[in-house]
């Protein structure tokens, strides 16, 4: 089989990227390897840890589960996307810092990822919901606990805001 | 964990993805939402030469009821669109309840019922549903085009009818008999896992409240979706009692399904499920049927 390189665009935190990539890499990778953005972590590559979830069109899906190709003409949002500057953190980032929603931070950015979505449909969600929101995202550190307590807290202050 | 290479192939129309399919054959893999063949083209378990990628064809993406009161839904239609539609909760309620249990958010944000359906993994809810609502599949060929009845279309694990050069389009749902009830239920170790077992069933009653219709179908059961007629013999002309459910519970859970165990289950407690999600399963089709005003 020959090797061909597919050309395209396409849009990652706002910004242009143009591309020349084998069909077989990742999205996970091409983020990554060919962007430099390793903010969008790679645990497992089957789907199951969550690590590599980032938005494509608005909607958190695994990266590890796309090839680089599919995103032609899409709009990609990583977790380096979320602050709106260098030196101020996305609320929801703030909550996690205060509350200790991380240890490690190995799973922080999938799970930040899946949780921006999920506050924008339900911006008052109970434990329950927290907890089935963030079901498909291993975290070995914190127990999900103080996930949970900073999840509460972001969304605690985006209602009195 | 990096896939082999493969020719990527995006058709614009489903013409010409059945013109590819019919040249290449087994050699091509449909790619749908990605979230099963991914994997295991990571794995290198599969190492397709080429992808055909049907992502971009809106035509096989739509939810709408046919003249005959039929459900159809477009076979690259996202899991999560039908969760959340309107009419699916209408007219499949069955359907609509099941699909929170397929995985979690991120993955039905892709994954397709298509792609469900033809991956036939016996541990999926959906194919469950398909043949629990008697679904119809719509397979095409660059020539030809046939509707399989769920019951002939899973032949056994990872196993369909669909011949190479086929591509399943879309699936159609008969509307339900009046007065029916429905319900599935599943355990599984943690929200969106697969679960060790799962049970759907359907009742519909007739005018004195006796069991007309009823069908009961398991997951994890065998090397497919696995339907327990014989437990469902045991409703026909009966009215709800504690003693009725119980015994269909029984010839299913014991005598019907077949269970093979895994780390997380073992075959005894795979059957206990059954026993009892079976029994809440038709206590609250029962019940919903019961209450059925249509
Ligand atoms: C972490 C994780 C957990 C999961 N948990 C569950 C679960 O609890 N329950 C469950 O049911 N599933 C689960 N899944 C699987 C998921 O539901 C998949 O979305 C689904 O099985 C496949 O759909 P897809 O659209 O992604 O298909 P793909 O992965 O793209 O395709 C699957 C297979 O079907 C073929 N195919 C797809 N569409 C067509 C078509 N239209 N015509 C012909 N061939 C076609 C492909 O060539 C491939 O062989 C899980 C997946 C992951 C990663
Ligand atoms: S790396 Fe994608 S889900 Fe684990
Ligand atoms: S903080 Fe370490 S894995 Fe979650």
């Amino acid at each position: 089989m020959k090797k061909t390189l597919h050309r395209f665009t396409l849009s990652v935190n706002g910004q242009e990227h143009s591309c020349e990539v084998e069909a077989r890499l990742l999205l996970s990778d091409f983020l990554r390897h060919e962007l430099g953005l390793t903010g969008t972590h790679v645990g497992c590559e089957h789907g199951v840890c969550g690590a590599c979830t980032i938005l494509f069109d608005g909607q958190a899906v695994r990266s590890c589960l796309m090839f680089a190709v599919q995103a032609r003409g899409h709009e990609i949002t990583t977790v380096e996307g979320l602050a709106a500057h260098q030196d101020r953190l996305h609320p929801l980032q703030q909550a996690f810092w205060e509350a200790h929603g991380l240890q490690c931070g190995f799973c922080t950015p999938g799970i930040l990822m899946t949780l921006i979505p999920f506050l924008a449909e339900n911006p008052s969600p109970t434990e329950a919901e927290i907890r089935e929101a963030i079901s498909g995202n291993l975290c070995r550190c914190t127990g999900y606990q103080s996930i949970v307590e900073a999840v509460e807290l972001a969304a605690e202050r985006s209602e009195k805001s | 964990m990096k896939p082999a290479p493969f020719d990527y192939l995006k058709p614009a129309t489903l013409e010409e993805a059945l013109a590819i399919k019919a040249q290449l054959g087994e050699d091509a893999k449909v790619l749908a939402g990605g979230q099963s063949l991914i994997p295991t083209m990571n794995y290198r378990l599969v190492q397709p030469a080429a992808l055909i990628d049907l992502n971009e064809l809106s035509e096989l993406d739509h939810i709408h009821v046919d003249g005959e009161g039929n459900l159809r839904i477009g076979a690259m239609t996202r899991q999560r669109r039908v969760e959340f539609d309107s009419t699916v909760k209408k007219v499949a309620p069955l359907l609509h309840e099941t699909l929170p249990f397929v995985a979690h958010p991120q993955i039905r944000n892709r994954g397709t019922i298509g792609g469900s359906l033809v991956h036939a993994d016996p541990a999926s809810e959906l194919p469950v549903i398909a043949l629990a609502t008697g679904v119809r599949c719509r397979a095409k060929s660059i020539h030809t085009e046939r509707w399989i009845p769920a019951e002939d279309f899973f032949m056994g694990m990872f196993m369909t009818a669909l011949q190479p050069e086929e591509i399943l389009v879309e699936i159609s749902l008969p509307a339900m008999l009046s007065r029916t009830g429905w319900s599935f239920m599943e355990v599984s170790r943690r929200k969106g896992d697969y679960a060790m077992m799962g049970v759907a069933t359907m009742v519909s009653l007739d005018g004195e409240g006796r069991c007309a219709e009823g069908g009961l179908v398991y997951l994890n059961a065998g090397d497919g979706p696995v339907k327990a007629k014989r437990a469902a013999d045991v409703l026909k002309g009966e009215k709800y009692s504690e003693a009725l459910v119980e015994k269909s519970a029984w010839e299913a859970s014991r005598k019907e399904i077949d269970p093979f165990g895994s780390v997380h289950a073992s075959i005894d407690y795979q059957r206990h499920l059954a026993y009892v999600l079976t029994k809440r399963a038709l206590e609250r089709a029962f019940e919903r049927a019961q209450a059925s005003d249509i």
